[in-house]
């Protein structure tokens, strides 16, 4: 097969541009372990009300000062609402659904996971700027979609 | 319509017809969204729209304009279209399935967007409707299929045809792709709705549905493909510039459009991030056929112009049929996917996809890539095609030269706006900015999206009353000859005809990408949903 060199020399270039894509992509997830939401567990979303966790959801500092929010989506509203946490602390957030499927979105920040029913989302994320923020469901569930909003507070440290 | 294009021309009309209500549709979405009122404005006929306007635009206008377009290039390049009774039964039960579904929508019973992700649960009318459809297709795909291989028995050793070559890519893909949404739909959400099943895996139907999605867009960039590499260049007065390349970008297509469908789901849990990123790597593998598309078909317009006469470095751009509608709208097209494909490497650029996930960038992205490079392709296809399947001179050509230009203004605006307004966190399918606290923020660029919609429907209207008025009262001419680009060098057999050999490689492709994160997903203690219907 005969190329022509203009078009081999584009055709190498087009590889060198994917593979720095790719590259920088791979290297980011291997040494700062910046990776999508993926945790994998599941939960019964016909007992949620009976689950020690979800039954009640809330945001639970540990003792060794991590930051844990369980949050549960039904239509059309998130519980807790609203949700307080310390600003510039690792808060690991679990996002669970009670029927269909929902958005959780942090707006303004890079807190963004699907509410999928069965499954619990987990990710952590540190909020630098304390304030209000919006947290809007951003996968359609329903004719009142739009007004599933909730509210983030990034209380300002106090210790 | 003389009778040899009766069976592409009847697709077409379709296709057009369901474009039209589409568009229409897709206009008072925008303005919803901006909060303009207008007569009978409501939440539900907003979220109803979209499911209408989704499933027509991505599903009925769509398929119907490349099963027209297979039986036209098969007419032309295999000289036949084996199995002519089978194919209008094809098309019948594909009217009859997208009917179907459509009245199910608009009687309100199946609002669940094209997506359909359980546990929304639509009519069960809309899942039959939209398998007859899918079945239709098949049969469509299988015809083109036989008409090859009665070919072939004619032409034994020579190369494809390269029109077809992409077709029978592009049939492979649907094939490939419609599997995952075959276990989705029959054994999952057709017996959950009928209530014979009592619970479904909302995350395994969508990584099913995905399998799907994602190649569906393949399904529609291999038919846009096929006309930039064998008509455009014919049109702008040149020649192909690589026969070989197109067979090898069209191949590579067929390897890796199905193996990539994670990148819809990396915000889902359940999934683990090493399968995640391992479709990452395949999506930016599959980018690679539109890079070299990129080069060849702009080489290809490059001879063009030279041969008429161009001697500087950029004034051969000038030189090319520009007042040529079918031209006009493809090359604009194709500066749009500049556009579309980078803002699609953002998208498959996985922890990075978090920034835009499910917010108004993502309808600001699928409308210049669907929305313009593959629909503007269509529209001047058709302009293209319509002359010469129904014998009757194009009508309203001024209007038809202006409708691509109308369109690429609109989607400058729509676009735009939404892809800012979704990197400012606007969630998107929402039927209204006026979210709590950040009405402001969003309202302006809305509304400038909404005067993006204007201008873009008032460019379907136009294609639409081109269309209508050349088909009803076009002056009747001896129909122009179908004429395809020859290459620079001609083509020869290659590995790269070889599709079964191809198909096999995709098939291990599909399981290595799928197999192991499915089984995973099925031996976890899940819990199923029970339906859902708050529409």
């Amino acid at each position: 097969m005969k190329v022509e060199f203009y078009e081999k020399v584009w055709m190498c270039a087009a590889v060198g541009l994917l593979v720095l894509f790719l590259g920088t992509i791979v290297l980011t997830a291997a040494n700062d372990a910046v990776h999508p939401p993926s945790h994998v567990e599941t939960v019964d979303p016909m007992a949620l009300a009976n689950n020690p966790e979800f039954g009640n959801p809330a945001v639970t500092v540990h003792t060794d000062g991590s930051v844990v929010v369980s949050v549960v989506t039904t239509m059309y509203s998130f519980s807790p609402d609203p949700i307080v946490v310390p600003a510039s602390r690792p808060v690991t957030f679990r996002v669970t659904s009670a029927d269909v499927l929902h958005g959780f979105q942090v707006v303004g920040t890079n807190a963004n996971a699907m509410a999928i029913p069965g499954y619990v989302s987990q990710f952590t994320v540190t909020f630098k700027k304390p304030g209000e923020y919006i947290v809007g469901c951003n996968e359609y569930c329903g004719v009142m979609h739009h007004n599933m909003v909730g509210k983030l507070i990034v209380s300002k440290e106090s210790e | 319509m003389t009778g040899r294009y009766l069976l592409a021309g009847t697709h077409l009309g379709v296709s057009v017809a369901a474009f039209g209500v589409a568009a229409a549709l897709g206009l008072l979405q925008a303005l919803s969204l901006a909060d303009i009122q207008f007569p009978h404005r409501s939440e539900s006929l907003y979220y109803t729209s979209m499911t209408a306007h989704g499933v027509l635009m991505a599903l009925v206008f769509t398929t119907f304009f490349i099963m027209g377009l297979g039986y036209v290039l098969a007419q032309e390049n295999l000289g036949r279209i084996t199995g002519r009774s089978i194919a209008w039964f094809a098309f019948w039960l594909s009217v009859v399935g997208s009917v179907a579904a459509a009245t199910t929508i608009l009687r309100g019973q199946s609002t669940v967007l094209y997506t359909f992700y359980p546990p929304l649960k639509a009519h069960p009318l809309f899942y039959i409707g939209a398998t007859l459809l899918v079945i239709g297709s098949w049969i469509w795909g299988g015809v083109i299929v036989a008409s090859y291989h009665s070919w072939r028995r004619d032409h034994p050793g020579e190369p494809i045809p390269l029109p077809i070559h992409g077709m029978l890519a592009a049939i492979i893909i649907w094939y490939l792709a419609t599997a995952g949404l075959a276990i989705e739909v029959l054994a999952m959400l057709i017996p959950w709705s009928l209530g014979w099943m009592k619970t479904v895996d909302p995350l395994l139907a969508r990584t099913y549905f995905w399998w799907f999605g994602h190649p569906l867009v393949y399904f529609w960039l291999l038919p846009a493909y096929v006309l930039w590499y064998t008509v455009l260049p014919k049109v702008a007065g040149g020649n192909l510039f690589s026969d070989s390349l197109g067979r090898v970008v069209f191949v590579m297509f067929v390897l890796l459009s199905v193996p990539v469908g994670f990148h819809h789901q990396f915000e889902d849990p359940g999934i683990s991030a090493e399968w995640k990123l391992a479709h990452t790597v395949l999506t930016f593998s599959v980018v690679y056929p539109s890079l070299v598309t990129a080069f060849t078909i702009i080489a290809s317009l490059e001879v063009a112009g030279r041969m008429k006469g161009a001697k500087g470095l950029f004034n051969w751009i000038g030189r090319l049929p520009w007042s040529d509608p079918f031209f006009a709208s493809v090359a604009l097209a194709m500066i749009a996917f500049i556009f579309g494909g980078f803002g699609g490497a953002i998208n498959a650029a996985y922890a990075m996809n978090s920034m835009v996930h499910n917010t108004a960038w993502i309808q600001g992205h699928f409308h210049v890539t669907l929305g313009t490079t593959v629909t503007l392709t269509f529209m001047g296809a058709t302009y293209w095609l319509l002359p010469r399947i129904s014998g009757r001179d194009l009508r309203l050509r001024g209007l038809a030269l202006v409708q691509p230009y109308l369109w690429i203004a609109g989607m400058v605006l729509f676009s735009t706006s939404y892809h800012i307004a979704g990197l400012r966190g606007l969630p998107r399918r929402i039927y209204s900015a006026s979210l709590t606290g950040e009405y402001s923020q969003w309202h302006g660029l809305s509304m400038v999206a909404a005067l993006g919609a204007v201008f873009l429907f008032a460019s379907a209207l136009s294609y639409v009353t081109v269309v209508a008025a050349t088909w009803l009262a076009g002056r009747r001419i001896p129909a122009p000859a179908f004429e395809f680009a020859s290459s620079l060098r001609p083509p020869v057999a290659s590995i790269w005809d070889r599709f079964g050999l191809w198909t096999s490689v995709a098939v291990f492709l599909i399981i290595g990408a799928y197999a192991y994160p499915i089984i995973q997903l099925l031996s976890h203690h899940r819990y199923g949903s029970p339906p859902y219907q708050p529409f």
